[in-house]
């Protein structure tokens, strides 16, 4: 008599509890890496999200011509560097009447910026009619003073203990009761270079350093790369030396980025005497770093191109540089350029090599060109979250944020033209 | 004085049997080696003018092989080598001043799984013209396209979509498309290695009474699975067996009267 029972027996009963359990120990995986990025995104955005504001003050401000241009030449570099401090101390006195002492005067002084000086220089100079006018205008506080107003310092601590003192936080409050002080969107930090003061720097100067370099990188990586993958795929025999170049490539993805950092800095600086500290060397070590990543991907999707495209195309009469060219490096192009944009965020957030040539200098102007010195975001993230200033704490977030957003936009790109490009054979 | 006589023979084209059509395509002690494997061994046959010749045989006999000698697709394997002497209208194709652009140009070829490129039907079609500069201008190609879907019997289906993409055709629509695309360059021979073989007999059908029509001007060789279509549609058969060419001949005789018993095996259906 056959058996024809389609009812669960202990063995199937087994294997379908194996069946659910894998599922779950998957799905468990998942939530917990997916429970570690929300941490780290939480956690940086928690910190830095607050330099996206900034403390100002306002103060009336008197442009005492005595002061400025005495000669009224209204010379622009004049006006630049001409001595605004006083105009600053007598609007802040003329405030607060009831500061006498001289030390005082000093420590009321400080709640503004030592950036306040120069935001005043820049306007004159832009318009030399201020002169001689008085103008009621809003001025960056100090980074203490703007802490205070995150509520980033705890009152409750001793004064001692404490950088900003009981008197300035009492002056801070007289002015959030009259509304002279508040937080205005902090364009500052988008539109500057790096500085001492935590309330002036910003991250322009690094994401343009950034740029540069990767700009460089992708110049010299992405045609080398593109090329050796190319050839090595297409045009060369298999032999004992294609094979040794296969291995060395992918042995060299596989070294510490330090060492490319090392070989830079002793052939192009040291050999070949480029300027260090530039996004011109950066960029050509980034480029060795990533050239093997974009060779490996790139000989991946050539490979993936079925071999029945080529062989349409030799049977046609195509030689084998149209076929190439007409065919396999369009149809494998969507892969390539897929790793490519993931070699090119890989390069984006080194920071070890460029440490050894030197992009790790204090820059406070933005780079205009490739061989101006510049550092780059992770090195600026190196850089701040280094620094002893606790306004640092929330640009260190704030940078690491932004440097993020650029990783995440380069990879949605790298989707969207995987997908944009891709064909069906 | 004797160099030149050498070469007068050469290049002319040598005619076998004043009954039969003249030679086009000849092989005479071909070997073909994969590394030191010999697939191929010592062959020696004559493919005839507007002739549809078949080349059949069970799986790994070489049949396909021998096929790709004849436009030198074989090329493209590094560890192939051929030796022996295959001559096209008399020429030697394995010398080194024949260039092998032109030989496939020559001598087209349709493949087993139809690999239209992803692009348009038209793209398709044009290609070969374009890398060859056949059209001197934009009308000229047109009518190259055209032309040649019609001889692939393909025109009326896609005539009014050719901008579509030659990938979104059926499977025996796409087979013509590749045959078209291989008319277009203008070519003289045309290999075909297994064209139908993953197609349903409708389109099959289709693609065979295109190649009896295609007989007139072109010189057709095929490898075929099938004994029916080899018996249908050929002239002369080759019958391959572990790398040797065991049989060659009309394909009445050979499907009818085969010389040796293990021919007879095959084309009855006993091993195979």
């Amino acid at each position: 008599m056959p058996d024809y029972a389609l009812n669960t027996s202990e063995n199937t009963r087994r294997r379908h509890i194996k069946e659910v359990r894998f599922q779950w120990v998957g799905r468990i995986a998942i939530l917990i890496s997916l429970g570690f990025l929300a941490l780290m995104f939480i956690a940086i955005s928690v910190r830095g999200y607050s330099v996206f504001e900034q403390t100002h003050i306002q103060l009336d401000i008197f442009f005492d011509e005595a002061h400025l241009d005495p000669s009224g030449a209204r010379d622009p570099e004049m006006l630049l560097i001409a001595d605004y401090k006083p105009l600053l101390t007598t609007a802040l006195q003329r405030r607060f009447r009831e500061v006498q002492e001289r030390r005082e005067k000093r420590r009321l002084y400080k709640i503004l910026s030592r950036g306040a000086v120069f935001a005043l220089g820049e306007m004159v100079q832009k318009n030399p009619n201020l002169i001689g006018t008085s103008q009621r205008l809003w001025l960056p506080a100090s980074a203490e003073v703007d802490l205070y107003m995150k509520g980033k310092v705890d009152v409750s601590l001793e004064e001692e203990l404490r950088r900003l003192k009981n008197k300035e936080i009492n002056w801070v409050n007289q002015l959030k009761a009259q509304g002279q002080i508040k937080k205005k969107f902090n364009t500052r930090f988008f539109t500057k270079g790096d500085s001492r003061e935590p309330e002036l720097s910003g991250i322009l100067g690094a994401v343009i350093g950034s740029a540069f370099s990767l700009l460089v990188c992708f110049t010299i990586a992405f045609p080398l790369g593109l090329l050796t993958a190319i050839y090595l795929e297409d045009f060369a025999k298999k032999t004992l030396l294609t094979d040794l170049i296969e291995i060395n490539i992918n042995n060299l993805a596989a070294v510490p980025s330090i060492v490319f950092g090392l070989l830079g800095l002793s052939i192009f600086l040291g050999v070949f005497h480029l300027p260090r500290s530039t996004p011109l060397v950066g960029g050509m070590v980034l480029a060795l770093m990533t050239l093997p990543t974009i060779i490996i991907a790139a000989r991946a999707s050539l490979r993936s191109v079925p071999n029945t495209i080529r062989e349409a195309a030799l049977g046609l009469g195509a030689s084998k540089v149209q076929t190439t060219f007409h065919h396999t490096v369009p149809l494998a192009m969507p892969g390539i350029l897929t790793g490519t944009i993931l070699g090119m965020a890989g390069a984006l957030g080194e920071t070890a090599p460029l440490l050894m040539i030197g992009m790790v200098a204090f820059i406070v102007d933005v780079p205009q060109g490739i061989t101006d010195v510049a550092t780059s975001l992770p090195v600026q993230i190196f850089l701040w979250a280094d620094s002893p200033e606790k306004g640092f704490v929330e640009r260190t977030a704030a940078a690491i944020m932004v440097l993020l957003s650029f990783l995440v936009l380069m990879n949605l790109l790298a989707v969207f033209l995987r997908k944009k490009l891709q064909r069906q054979w | 004085m004797g160099s030149m006589i050498k070469i007068l023979n050469e290049t002319a084209i040598p005619v076998t049997n004043p009954i039969e059509k003249p030679c086009i395509l000849s092989a005479k002690n071909v070997d073909v080696f994969y590394g030191n494997k010999l697939a191929i061994n010592d062959v020696s046959f004559d493919i005839m003018e507007n002739q549809i010749t078949a080349l059949i045989g069970p799986s790994g006999c070489g049949k396909s092989s021998v096929l790709r000698c004849f436009n030198r697709m074989n090329d493209m394997i590094d560890a192939c080598k051929v030796t022996g002497d295959i001559r096209f209208a008399g020429q030697n194709i394995y010398d080194p001043k024949v260039d092998v652009v032109a030989l496939r140009a020559r001598i087209g070829m349709v493949f087993q799984k139809a690999n239209p490129f992803p692009k348009s039907i038209f793209e398709n079609v044009a290609y070969g013209p374009r890398i060859h500069g056949l059209a001197k201008s934009k009308g000229d190609l047109e009518e190259i396209v055209i032309s040649a879907l019609k001889k692939a019997g393909l025109y009326d289906e896609v005539a009014n979509r050719l901008d579509e993409s030659g990938t979104g055709l059926s499977g025996g629509q796409q087979q013509r498309l590749c045959i078209a695309r291989a008319l277009a360059v203008d070519p003289q021979v045309i290999l075909m290695d297994e064209p139908c073989s993953s197609l349903d007999p409708i389109a099959t059908a289709v693609i065979e009474d295109l190649m009896e029509s295609m007989k007139e001007n072109y010189t057709i060789v095929i490898v075929t699975h099938s004994m029916q279509q080899a018996s249908r549609i050929s002239q002369k058969t080759a019958f391959f067996h572990l790398g040797d060419l065991v049989e060659f001949g009309d394909t009445e005789t050979i499907f009818t009267n085969p010389e040796y018993e293990i021919t007879q095996n095959y084309i009855s259906g006993r091993i195979g």
